[in-house]
């Protein structure tokens, strides 16, 4: 076990690697994300049920959670990008904390968006200063400030440091997301999902919730790929393979 | 299970009254994700037509021995 992790920390850790793990895995990660991404939400729009008490609003929630858990996911994966950075330095740990930025920041707003949507039907309020979605709105601005600090330093290795810096201090944000609904008195709901334990939703819309859930996160990862291959041959332009690769693409 | 909740697709539009924030909250969620996902893409693209025409240039000035300026060392570091 232990051994095969080290065996997958240094060969992807390795840019050559890395592009040719993309090149396998990225033709069939963007199909199978989008046909998932489409069967959870003609699922949850046309077929699920409708909720007792929010009316046809709740069905939000079929991209709401999705973009929710995606982001603050995102972000625990670039506190780890940034600690493995900071701590050894690794080339790719710095390529896929900038990798992961855009595509996560983009899923908070989606949050923030359809959360004041679905909050004017439901709560009669499209915004309220609570803790949950003041955390939320705090994760777009460390995913926006991330992506600010990544292109304000010219050397791409300083800017990478300053960047996971930010990102692993920022992880305390997350938690702060993920328990203010339990912790503290907030208009928004309590996590109707759960790993451990019954979740408090029905079979009939939780499966196609899960399943968007699942598409809606592939896509993120293949979004990342595409964005990790692009900084990798920009930063490794000038290297034999990179070379090689782009005339024989020409060729 | 397998019957469409709607009865109609006028119905399936107005979304019981809430259509308005339904569809928009979807519509913005497209937009975001959409346009991500082409400025992705196309990044890409720019970045490797930058790295072929350099390489063109390169190969212009000097007898093609690619790969012996190579400092693509294989460790992570």
């Amino acid at each position: 076990m232990w051994k095969t992790i080290k065996r997958w920390y240094h060969q992807l850790g390795s840019p050559r690697y890395f592009y040719r793990f993309c090149e396998a895995v990225l033709p069939w990660l963007v199909p199978v994300s989008l046909a998932l991404l489409a069967v959870g939400l003609i699922w949850g729009l046309v077929y699920a049920p409708v909720e007792r008490y929010q009316g046809d609003s709740y069905r939000i929630i079929y991209i709401h959670v999705p973009a929710s858990s995606g982001a603050l996911m995102g972000y625990i994966a670039m506190g780890v990008a940034g600690l493995v950075a900071l701590v050894w330095r690794m080339k790719m740990a710095e390529v896929m904390l900038k990798a992961l930025a855009p595509f996560g920041a983009a899923l908070a707003a989606v949050s923030l968006l359809t959360g004041a949507l679905w909050g004017k039907p439901t709560w009669g309020t499209y915004w309220q200063w609570d803790a949950r979605m003041t955390s939320m709105l705090i994760l777009l601005f460390l995913y926006l400030g991330i992506m600010a600090l990544q292109n304000a330093i010219r050397d791409p290795r300083q800017a990478a440091r300053a960047a996971a810096l930010l990102a692993v201090v920022g992880v305390i944000n997350v938690v702060i997301v993920k328990y203010s609904v339990e912790w503290l008195n907030t208009l928004h709901q309590g996590a109707t999902l759960k790993v451990v334990g019954e979740s408090s939703i029905d079979a009939s819309m939780k499966w196609p919730l899960l399943i968007s859930m699942a598409g809606l996160w592939l896509l993120y990862a293949a979004n990342v790929l595409i964005r990790a291959r692009t900084e990798v041959l920009s930063r490794e332009r000038r290297s034999g393979w990179v070379r090689r690769l782009v005339r024989d693409e020409e060729a | 299970m397998f019957d469409p909740y709607f009865d109609s697709v006028a119905a399936f539009i107005a979304m019981g009254e809430h259509g308005f924030f339904v569809w928009s909250a979807y519509g913005l969620s497209a937009l975001l994700i959409v346009t991500n996902m082409l400025v992705a893409v196309r990044r890409q693209g720019r970045v490797r037509a930058e790295i072929a025409r350099q390489a063109r240039r390169d190969g212009a000035r000097t007898s093609p021995k690619a790969g012996t300026s190579s400092n693509s060392v294989e460790s992570n570091q």
